[in-house]
């Protein structure tokens, strides 16, 4: 287990320190949130109605962003070597990279969700319902946008190509999450589409570090 | 049975033979079918617009099962190394993403007279949309890495993690509520099938699509591997 946590402190300690930590990606979350209003009107009685979804679909777009760096410092500079002839599983480096992932950018744009979405104009009783899906979706795109960063180191382009490969593979997360806020609005209960992202979310987390593995010792070799 | 197809040489063999003869087989079945397509009396329902279906319905089957072929190709690539089955996946992209965006704007085209909309975010469509942006992700992919192995590999995962996309497009039918309606083929609850005028037509023409998607693959992949011999020939005239 040392190595485990010994891994798992570094990636903390890179995710938080390095470029600013979560905060590139909570400006973009904050600025996507504002220019809705900008474009479609100040309007409450327009916004309130896809407040919630927009703070969702913002948080998927969101948590892309810091992707692109999962695996590429480590790709460039031969960590990527060193970790792949260490005692763990490269499975189990990919799974804590991404786990660090969740924790250091993830975690703070599922408490910035609630905001943006009471901001836009979604009830106070929403925010609950609205942290559990960032938390849980959160862990979701991390996962599956950890298979599109692997695929496209050593790409050229690799940013935009991460997208083009990630946001389809977001489809069902989002539209779980998505189902669970619409059923919070009508006051129907959200019980459903959350145990729905929760248990797409454990077969990401589960599946996905053997193809991040595969696609990385591809990009290595 | 398949095993002679994995060499290059005796697969150039096979295909010379039967790429041409897929082809004539194909010309005479969309002679046929649409013919009938043509000549089928209106359904009470839809009225002429049934004719649609002839060409839609086959787009739609054709662009999942090109996916499926693209899946078994990256996987016999991926964990027995057959070179063949790349250049099978690489030939195949285009030729799906095609017959997907064929199917979609068949079906925008017979959703307008028959659902009065061109386009309605229900389940199945949606689906097959980001069928096809998984086409492009595919594509895009393997245009961006520039060495040859690696690119094969790389697309090969991806391929194989979009697979878990398509059974999400046949059940989504029955997971979101939906304005398209269910299966009227296999599956059909008693009395809501096709007649057999319309299964007969839609017969003919799933099996000219198919022959039109294996013809023009096996010629795809006839490029491929001419391709390939082409580069290594310029290596080697390189090198002396």
């Amino acid at each position: 287990m040392r190595p485990l946590f010994t891994l798992l402190g570094r990636e903390l300690a890179l995710g938080w320190g390095r470029g600013g930590g979560p905060l590139p990606a909570l400006a973009f979350y904050a600025a996507i949130t504002v220019l809705l209003p900008l474009a479609a009107g100040p309007d409450t009685s327009r916004l309130a109605p896809v407040a919630t979804g927009v703070a969702w679909m913002a948080l998927a777009l969101a948590s892309l962003l810091s992707l692109e760096r999962l695996f590429e410092r480590d790709f460039e500079d031969g960590g990527l070597d060193l970790l792949m002839t260490g005692p763990m599983a490269l499975e189990l480096v990919c799974a804590v990279k991404c786990l660090a992932q969740w924790i250091t950018t993830a975690g703070p744009l599922a408490l910035a969700a609630p905001v943006a979405a009471v901001m836009l104009g979604a009830p106070l009783g929403s925010a609950p319902t609205i942290l559990a899906c960032a938390l849980a979706g959160g862990l979701a795109f991390v996962f599956v946008g950890g298979i599109g960063a692997a695929l496209a180191l050593g790409a050229r382009r690799g940013g935009l190509l991460v997208a083009a490969i990630v946001l389809p593979l977001f489809s069902p997360p989002v539209i779980f999450g998505g189902a669970a806020l619409y059923a919070d609005q009508l006051g129907s209960g959200a019980g459903g589409g959350l145990l729905l992202l929760l248990g797409w979310t454990a077969g990401a987390v589960a599946l996905s570090p053997l193809a991040m593995a595969a696609a990385c010792r591809n990009a290595v070799q | 049975m398949v095993s002679f197809l994995t060499n290059p040489r005796s697969f150039m063999a096979f295909s010379r033979i039967a790429a041409p003869v897929l082809g004539v087989a194909t010309a005479c079945a969309f002679a046929l079918g649409l013919y009938r397509t043509f000549t089928v009396p209106e359904d009470a329902l839809h009225g002429d617009t049934v004719r649609m279906m002839f060409i839609h319905v086959p787009a739609a089957w054709l662009a999942m099962f090109s996916y499926a072929c693209l899946g078994v190709a990256s996987l016999l690539n991926l964990v027995f190394r057959q070179a063949l089955a790349d250049l099978a996946a690489r030939a195949c992209a285009p030729l799906g993403a095609a017959f997907t965006g064929l199917a979609l704007v068949t079906g925008s085209l017979w959703g307008r007279p028959t659902w009065g909309t061109w386009w309605e975010w229900d389940g199945r469509m949606t689906s097959v949309l980001i069928l096809f942006l998984l086409w492009l992700a595919y594509i895009a992919l393997r245009a961006a890495i520039d060495d040859e192995a690696r690119a094969a590999r790389a697309g090969a995962i991806l391929a194989l993690v979009g697979m878990v996309n398509l059974p999400i497009i046949h059940f989504s039918v029955y997971w979101w509520n939906s304005l398209h309606q269910g299966s009227s083929t296999l599956g059909a609850a008693k009395g809501d099938g096709l007649p057999p005028v319309y299964g007969a037509t839609l017969g003919i023409m799933g099996l000219a699509y198919l022959g039109l998607f294996g013809a023009l693959w096996l010629t795809r992949i006839r490029t491929e591997v001419r391709l390939r011999r082409l580069r290594a020939a310029a290596l080697r005239a390189a090198e002396d």
